[in-house]
């Protein structure tokens, strides 16, 4: 029996408002526990929330990205539950009209491409943190409580876990473009809950869903959904019948593991929260965030391929992250050539960001010291050979112009220098010349690099294979 | 007991230092002492704060052009008082002492004014006779036997009997009025918006609104000015220019149009109420306004769509009151679950657990459409038969509540206690501003006259409510020294 999957995403992005969602406190990570947090945070008697208009407009940045429609009439609701991290015990959020619904993004998987729905888009605000230790005590962290969070949820469109991959890349280069949040796995700010069910091909009514919580990386999504996948054919191709489950990803064994069974789902009790008058965003209010929207990554694309004259390839690979492409205009803006930058975008820099795992914009590097170094390279300062050495400077945010100085690294183009040396390596290699006369390439190997040991390699290597060519040519 | 007609007459007194700030603050906490035994209208008096703080004004002399310096008010116990016990009546706020304010605090502190003590209350203002807060009932200085009202309880009571003539109550279905009508006072719930909630702690957030009792309308207006306004801090909170109430106060009602709902002299209104009042009206009558009988047809649903919905929020706002970060929390705990069981349990008197469950059952997943829903849609409806009122009249008028002050006890039903918000819960469904003033007595015991004004007019509601009050001349008090 042949199976099709249908895979959902539910994906949570915190947003970088300076301030909370309903209360000043301010949005910083890392802090003693408890310090960014006020007594709107504790759920304090006799607070009351006042929402954050920045974190509306973030939220309709990211649903212009998303392509979708903005409810210009809406409202927060409550989400009732108990627990410590929750001091209200109930969650703000939007649960009757998003601030957004019906949009899509568009994925290519393998040279295809396809659009995935999103159903909607929601504000709603993050809990604290709550952790155990061994003493027996449980401790509350309210730093986090409070932060902004948009929650995407996707369309039943997705029908692979290869494209479940696509579709968090893709978002999350949307929204990072956008400029509303970090978008990071690792560090908490995006999350991503998947669920998968699978039925016969042709069968209307779709299968029981499971679903993968807590997943901290994309690969782990995919491996996650694939394993997933299989499980569930498994138990149907053994005539079993698969539970409603929420189960985590074990990224030792790569296999998902049960959490708890789904049996009647939480009543949350939501309704409309009265502390806080409806939102009504004007036409006004909404032209200026449409009109004030960061370049998306398709502008960027067409401006690297139309203007720039990089093939399709390179302006998607360019634009894949934000700081990427910033970083490439940056560097293009100080007049060197963009294919050259893209060259050593997409070669040396990743390279080096996947051998020390950093992102970009965490490491030395500066769009002008890479500029300059390709300048040097481009009037032949230095040969592409030293350039490695330069590249290894910029990484350690040295000044390429000043590392070459230092080191007295710049290439030796003089042709009466060369010829000198040129001259000098010859009359002290005569066989070399009877080699190279008699068809030995290798000769002519040898003798440059007789040359290149004269000028401790700096020794314009064109330069001196013409010169060299022309004065064998001649013996 | 004080002897002063109003807050600017004894203002001029202190200004002329005929009394210092210390010796009316020495006077009124021994008229509060002295009355305390009987009334029980305080949950704690300020004493020592109250005398240091009259030094101070007293050593600098009190601003003529400041109404308020050195007035001592009393504040409801469910309103936070920075640094002072917070209780809203219940055994699980027994020990909490609020690090902040309330908005409406703050301004009486900004103003001088000197906050003697916190009221009683019905616990977490669900009441309607004080009988639910967790420090005993307060009682009706007029007949001790019978309730106060509630849940604004201390508040009237300590102003009917004359240790404070101003205090603040909270009204969510009828919590200052009602009270003030049983204890022969005038007690103003402003349109929601007018006064900032931040620190009043929530009932029923969309039905709150903090307001003024008095002895007289000239004070309720004037305290009605000092605490109205916006306040970034409640995002309900309305923008709209606050006129000084008091100063608007003409005594004119030439040409005023008055409503009067037929349903508001229905079944379960004693019939001795409804004649006091429609005699009354002649009083607005003779002051030249024009009165007609009106309908309400979906008042009738009030009640039941207000016991669905405040019960609904104050189930979800008192959902904070955990155990974990300030209150009572019970001893003998092995978990999580247990903490919040028993806390709660221990913590929450009956009327509360009674409504936190009505509220719950009102919002579970299977019965929201049928009560939440529907009782959102009657409060529209309730909202729509105000807004075609007020196209033809400026104030709607009838009594405030459909007995006088009943003995303890004597509600055996929670129905029956809940039909007591019957005259006024409009109001608060509908957000408008309302106001009971005495009319008179029956069997003895005042009858307030209610009347309710347009969204955000305060200034015809209590230019209405002074004019009756000048020429009904009520001018009765309970004698209970």
């Amino acid at each position: 029996m042949n199976f099709e999957t249908t895979i959902g995403l539910e994906v949570h992005v915190e947003l970088k408002n300076n301030s909370k969602i309903f209360s000043p406190a301010p949005v910083r990570f890392g802090d003693d526990p408890n310090i960014n947090t006020n007594v709107i945070d504790w759920g304090y008697p006799g607070v009351l929330p006042t929402p954050n208009k920045g974190v509306i407009e973030y939220g309709m940045r990211a649903a212009v990205a998303l392509h979708a429609k903005i409810n210009q009439h809406t409202h927060f609701d409550r989400k009732n539950y108990f627990y410590p991290d929750n001091p209200k015990a109930y969650q703000i959020t939007q649960s009757d009209i998003p601030l957004a619904e019906n949009g899509w993004i568009e994925i290519n998987t393998n040279g295809n491409y396809k659009k995935i729905g999103i159903s909607e888009m929601h504000i709603e605000e993050d809990a604290g943190k709550n952790s155990h230790s061994d003493n027996g005590y449980s401790y509350v962290d309210l730093n986090r409580q409070g932060t902004a969070l948009i929650e995407i949820v996707s369309k039943p469109d997705i029908s692979s876990p290869e494209e479940a991959y696509d579709f968090l890349r893709t978002l999350r280069q949307r929204i990072q473009f956008t400029g509303i949040s970090d978008v990071k796995m690792a560090e908490g700010s995006m999350r991503v809950d998947v669920n998968i069910s699978i039925r016969p091909f042709g069968q209307e009514k779709y299968g029981t869903k499971t679903e993968l919580k807590n997943i901290n990386s994309f690969n782990f999504v995919r491996k996650g959904l694939e394993f997933e996948e299989k499980r569930q054919q498994q138990i149907l191709l053994r005539g079993g019948t698969i539970r409603p489950e929420t189960r985590r990803y074990d990224e030792n064994t790569g296999e998902t593991v049960l959490m708890r069974v789904k049996e009647n789902s939480e009543d949350y009790r939501y309704f409309p929260e009265p502390d806080i008058p409806d939102v009504d965003i004007s036409d006004d209010w909404l032209n200026s965030v449409i009109s004030s929207m960061p370049e998306m990554p398709e502008a960027r694309r067409k401006h690297y391929v139309d203007d720039l004259g990089l093939t399709d390839y390179d302006a998607m690979v360019l634009t894949q992250t934000k700081e990427m492409s910033d970083f490439f205009d940056e560097t293009v803006s100080f007049e060197v050539d963009p294919k050259l930058v893209s060259n050593y975008l997409q070669g040396d820099v990743n390279a080096y960001l996947n051998d020390k795992q950093v992102d970009l914009q965490d490491t030395k590097l500066t769009p002008k010291h890479l500029a300059d170094m390709i300048k040097l390279l481009m009037n032949e300062t230095i040969s592409s050979k030293m350039a490695k050495k330069v590249f290894k400077a910029i990484t350690n945010g040295e000044d390429p112009n000043e590392y070459v100085k230092k080191n007295n690294l710049s290439q030796i183009s003089d042709t009466n220098q060369l010829s000198e040396i040129i001259n000098n390596v010859l009359n002290d290699n005569e066989q070399s010349i009877i080699d190279y006369h008699n068809g030995k390439d290798r000769a002519l190997g040898f003798l440059v690099g007789q040359v290149m040991k004269l000028t401790h390699g700096q020794a314009n290597p064109k330069i001196v294979n013409k010169l060299l060519l022309d004065e064998l040519s001649k013996r | 007991m004080l002897d002063y007609k109003n807050v600017e007459e004894l203002h001029k007194d202190l200004v002329n230092k005929k009394i210092s700030v210390t010796e009316l603050v020495k006077e009124t906490l021994n008229s509060i002492k002295l009355h305390e035994s009987k009334l029980n209208a305080y949950i704690s008096i300020n004493e020592e704060q109250s005398l240091n703080m009259a030094a101070k004004i007293d050593k600098k002399g009190v601003n003529p052009d400041n109404l308020w310096e050195g007035i001592p008010i009393a504040v409801k116990d469910n309103l936070n008082t920075k640094g002072i016990l917070t209780t809203a009546a219940s055994k699980i706020l027994s020990n909490f002492k609020p690090i902040y304010d309330a908005t409406v605090v703050q301004k009486l502190k900004e103003a001088g004014a000197i906050i003697i003590g916190k009221t009683n209350l019905d616990e977490f203002a669900m009441g309607s006779s004080s009988e639910t807060s967790y420090y005993g009932a307060v009682h009706n200085p007029w007949d001790l036997e019978r309730v106060p009202g509630g849940s604004s309880a201390g508040s009237a009571a300590t102003v009917a009997s004359r240790d404070v003539l101003v205090s603040l109550g909270s009204d969510t279905g009828g919590s200052i009025r009602q009270p003030a009508a049983f204890n022969g006072v005038v007690g103003v719930k402003p349109t929601y918006g007018r006064v900032s909630r931040w620190g009043l702690i929530a009932f029923g957030s969309s039905f709150d609104q903090i307001g003024s009792i008095a002895t007289n309308v000239q004070d309720a207006a004037s305290l009605l000015t000092l605490i109205s306004g916006m306040d970034v801090k409640d995002a309900t909170s309305s923008s709209k220019k606050v006129p000084d109430f008091r100063q608007k106060l003409t005594g004119n009602i030439e040409g005023l149009r008055i409503g009067v709902p037929k349903e508001f002299f229905g079944d379960g209104v004693d019939p001795k109420i409804c004649s006091l009042i429609k005699d009354s009206l002649k009083v607005f009558k003779e002051q030249g306004a024009l009165i007609e009988e009106v309908s309400l047809p979906n008042s009738i649903y009030g009640i039941q769509a207000y016991y669905v919905l405040a019960p609904a929020e104050a189930s979800s706002n008192l959902q904070r009151f955990d155990g974990i970060r300030y209150g009572y929390r019970a001893d003998n705990i092995n978990n999580l679950e247990d903490l919040y069981v028993k806390t709660r349990t221990e913590g929450f008197g009956d009327e509360v657990k009674r409504r936190i469950m009505l509220g719950t059952y009102a919002l579970s997943a299977s019965s929201y459409e049928a009560f939440f829903i529907k009782a959102a849609k009657v409060r529209t409806l309730i909202i729509n038969d105000y807004k075609e009122l007020f196209k033809k009249y400026d104030i709607i008028v009838g009594p405030t509540t459909p007995s006088v002050a009943f003995k303890f006890g004597d509600k055996k039903d929670e129905t029956s206690m809940y039909m007591n918000d019957m005259l006024t819960v409009t109001a608060n469904i509908a957000g408008l501003p309302a106001m009971s003033v005495p009319a008179g007595l029956v069997d003895g015991l005042p009858v307030g006259l209610h009347i309710i004004g347009k969204p955000f007019d305060e200034v015809t509601l209590l230019n209405a409510g002074y004019t009756f009050e000048k020429i009904n001349n009520f001018n009765l008090k309970p004698n209970i020294d």
